[in-house]
């Protein structure tokens, strides 16, 4: 561990960083130093500001005031390029490669070696094995980048990094698509890394890599500082504090539905997805309870409620609703059957951005109160209002485009379109994913009220927090299967990782 | 609304230049001519916008129209068909392009560039070998079927109306009704924006598209009959050549755009209005016929860059108005 010495300048040093979106205040004087040859973690919940953090730091967008200096220079980020000139590279959550080119030629994507205006293919290739030996990558350089696996393609792009003379690598939730092994693997790269003195600015959701990797973690929340860890530091309750803010209380919530006598509303038995068709489900939710779903990215959460909804056919198994088997090959069949889903990704499934907010709000419920194909313009009219004014949708006008909304207005949009519907299963999908803090708890109290009044409601979440603060009941899922079921009283960080991870099938 | 104003200056701009330049132009020969034309223009181009309503595109209109009028006057000159069933065969068949387009474009997810341009071959020849490649025509057989296309309405003295107009205008307003006032319009307009989102909001959004494309073929084919009637000389391989391309090009001078989800019915006539005008004009100015088709291009092309620098300025007004009404 060759941590930096106080009195050194440190690599890189950001101080008051703000960026504003529409509706949003990202940032707020956010500061942070990284010192040579330092793996520095920044976390926070989704929505903390992390994410335009690193794009700034990588001249993906421009911040709106702040310094940014590299060793102690004030420098500007108009684009990627000056930011990598500056040795900082950025590797994507999403892999930013083409695979349909090989190892090589992604490595060099751009400033190809070149002899008389031809690529020089002999000097390609062989660049190419010195910077996968760096990475540990023993891939043959023509290896096509989609013949290799989410964890190789990852270390492709590190070694892309390194090409560019990077001294700073910022790894935005490098291990979300990755397996165990794959993980393990890169651990040993960035540590590898660290002590040939490179720099890593490493952001993660997941507590235990932070406690593996980070010699020292910085914390986020709703935009701004929320805290520094030191290496001795850095435990699994400190990081959580900081993270939301308080101690983890139980809220105060009795677990209903299921207690009042009556039978299940929704059933799934032996429900198998095109994902994971060997792992059936099996689960029930009661009117006016509240489940939440737990599980990494990747275990099959998302795949569950579209079987669940209609967008993806079942490969085998029943739904069942009040008792009776439904069958549902579309949408359409599960909205008849009262289902209702509020999808992952807001902007491309949940709304359509360039249409009026008051279409928007009344998509679903057209058909219901059409007359013969015609539509009946004064309900469509009076419904718009009603939902937008339940909901709370912070819009100039009912003709506005959705997407001038902020993210949480545009959610409340999403969520507005089904209420009129009035569903007996409301199935959520990371329903506060990147919204902030005020319309999160509007639609925590809303999805109260809707259980109070006897819609069951089955959510996913990939924040801790949520499932804590909002499920009746946890089902944590893991590769497709769902591990295990937690009761109010069960349920606790620790015992949902668990499933999630699948340690208790393995020696842990 | 205001969208349309800019079309609707254009056509304006263009139709009193010609006038003042052209002393036939305001001839009641050549605006009867003229209005005829864009009717006929004006009933394929509303069949090209539900197509690119839905992000398509139909490039087989010209053909179909081809073979619409190929088919029919081989059914009724050399087959000796009644009239009725000749029309309804013929309807039946551009319906038929239409749905298996809409299937193929769906159900296989073929790209509709590649299937409608695969209908474009396959129409053209089909058309060109009933005839056997000779030209075809109604004669004087077939005057009454040929006075709806031809024929005129005379509403006053030195006055009068070609029958297509009232073709168009009836076409127009069920168009619109459907399209504005009905679920099927609206689900439509919103696949075109984002045909996930409406799938995940329970719209059958195969179906709508299907239906895109049958009433495109569908009206292509009425196009087909009224303009081989009017013409009644049917060239196999030269009718309706390119006139998917006026289609697409009216329709896209009305206000629709090709990434789909937008377009109005009085846009696309319109749109096919300034076409027809500029031709006409390209005629009596006696400008070079040859540079027919330079002047339409850079008219349209014109048209879209100016129609493309207006919504831009429109969105950042828009979204500078949002930002400031946020807290």
């Amino acid at each position: 561990m060759n941590l930096p010495s106080p009195n050194a300048l440190p690599l890189l040093e950001v101080s008051g960083l703000c960026k504003s979106f529409p509706g949003v205040r990202a940032l707020r004087d956010v500061s942070l130093a990284l010192g040579r040859g330092e793996v520095l973690a920044v976390i926070g919940e989704n929505g903390a500001g992390k994410s335009t953090l690193m794009k700034i730091l990588a001249g993906v967008q421009e911040q709106d005031s702040g310094e940014i200096l590299v060793n102690g220079a004030g420098v500007r980020f108009p684009n990627v390029r000056a930011a990598e000139h500056a040795g900082i590279a950025l590797i994507h959550q999403e892999l930013n490669l083409a695979d349909n080119l090989d190892i090589a030629s992604n490595l060099f994507l751009g400033r190809e070696p070149q002899r008389l205006g031809f690529v020089d293919c002999r000097r390609l290739y062989a660049d190419s094995l010195g910077l996968l030996a760096q990475v540990g990558l023993d891939c043959a350089p023509r290896t096509l980048v989609s013949a290799l696996s989410p964890g190789r393609q990852q270390l492709v792009e590190i070694a892309k990094a390194l090409g560019t003379n990077a001294r700073m690598l910022i790894m935005d939730e490098p291990t979300s698509s990755l397996s165990q092994h794959e993980t393990e693997q890169l651990y040993r790269v960035v540590k590898d890394l660290r002590s040939r003195g490179f720099s890593v600015i490493y952001i993660s959701h997941r507590l235990g890599e932070v406690k593996e990797l980070a010699d020292r973690v910085v914390v986020l929340r709703d935009g701004a500082n929320a805290g520094e860890l030191q290496r001795d530091e850095i435990t699994h309750g400190a990081m959580v504090r900081l993270m939301v803010g308080r101690d983890l209380g139980r809220h105060d919530r009795t677990a209903r539905g299921h207690l009042d006598g009556k039978g299940p509303v929704l059933e799934a038995c032996g429900l198998r997805t095109t994902a994971h068709p060997r792992k059936p489900l099996d689960f029930s939710i009661c009117p006016g309870e509240i489940v939440g779903v737990a599980g990494l990215v990747g275990s099959g959460r998302t795949e569950m409620l579209q079987v669940l909804f209609g967008i993806e056919p079942a490969m085998g198994g029943e739904i069942r609703m009040n008792g009776q088997t439904v069958c549902i090959t579309s949408p359409l069949d599960a909205i008849r059957a009262g289902m209702a889903l509020v999808p992952e990704d807001r902007k491309q499934q949940g709304v359509i951005l360039e249409m009026a907010v008051g279409q928007n709000t009344t998509l679903a419920s057209l058909r219901r109160d059409a007359h013969a194909g015609f539509l009946n313009r004064k309900r469509e009219g009076e419904i718009a209002v009603e939902m937008t004014a339940r909901l709370r949708v912070k819009t100039p006008g009912l003709s506005q485009f959705v997407q001038f909304l902020s993210g949480g207005n545009q959610q409340k949009v999403a969520l507005a379109k089904w209420l009129a519907m009035e569903p007996r299963v409301l199935l959520l999908d990371e329903p506060t994913r990147g919204i902030d803090i005020g319309a999160k708890q509007e639609i925590y109290r809303l999805m109260e009220e809707l259980a109070g009044r006897g819609v069951a409601i089955l959510f996913v979440s990939s924040e801790m927090e949520e499932i804590l603060r909002m499920s009746d009941r946890t089902l944590v899922m893991h590769e497709g299967r769902i591990t295990g079921e937690l009761r109010r009283a069960e349920l606790s960080e620790e015992a949902v990782m668990r499933l999630a991870t699948a340690h208790t099938a393995s020696a842990s | 609304m205001k969208k349309l104003l800019g079309i609707f200056g254009l056509f304006v701009f263009i139709f009193v230049a010609t006038a003042l330049l052209s002393p036939n132009f305001l001839g009641s020969y050549n605006l009867q001519n003229l209005v005829g034309w864009i009717s006929l223009f004006g009933i394929i181009s509303i069949g090209a916008m539900f197509v690119i309503i839905t992000g398509g595109i139909d490039l087989s209109i010209g053909s179909t129209i081809g073979l619409v009028g190929s088919l029919l006057s081989w059914m009724l000159m050399q087959k000796g068909w009644s009239e009725p069933v000749a029309l309804l065969a013929v309807l039946a068949v551009s319906l038929c392009i239409g749905l298996v387009h809409g299937l193929l474009i769906t159900k296989l997810r073929l790209q509709p560039f590649i299937v409608t341009l695969c209908g474009l071959l396959i129409y053209r020849g089909l058309a060109r070998h009933i005839l056997h490649d000779e030209t075809g025509g109604f004669g004087s057989a077939h005057d009454k079927l040929r006075h709806f296309a031809i024929g005129k309405l005379h509403v006053a003295a030195g006055i009068s109306i070609p029958l297509s107009v009232f073709f168009l205008a009836a076409i127009a307003v069920v168009a619109a009704i459907f399209l504005n006032r009905t679920i099927w319009g609206r689900y439509l307009l919103a696949l075109g924006r984002s045909e996930t989102a409406a799938r995940y909001s329970g719209i059958n959004t195969d179906r709508m598209k299907i239906t895109a494309y049958a009433l495109c073929s569908l009206l292509g084919g009425v196009g087909g009959i009224l303009f081989s009637l009017n013409l009644n000389s049917i060239q196999p391989s030269g009718l309706g050549e390119f006139y998917e391309l006026y289609a697409i090009a009216a329709a896209v001078l009305g206000g629709c755009s090709l990434r789909g989800g937008e377009g109005t019915v009085l846009g696309v006539i319109i749109g096919t209005a300034v076409m027809r005008v500029l031709y006409n004009a390209i005629n009596i100015l006696g400008i070079p016929t040859h540079l027919e088709f330079a002047i339409i291009g850079t008219v349209i092309l014109a048209g879209v860059i100016a129609d493309e620098l207006v919504k831009r300025i429109a969105t950042k007004r828009r979204a500078v108005h949002a930002l400031s009404r946020e807290p």
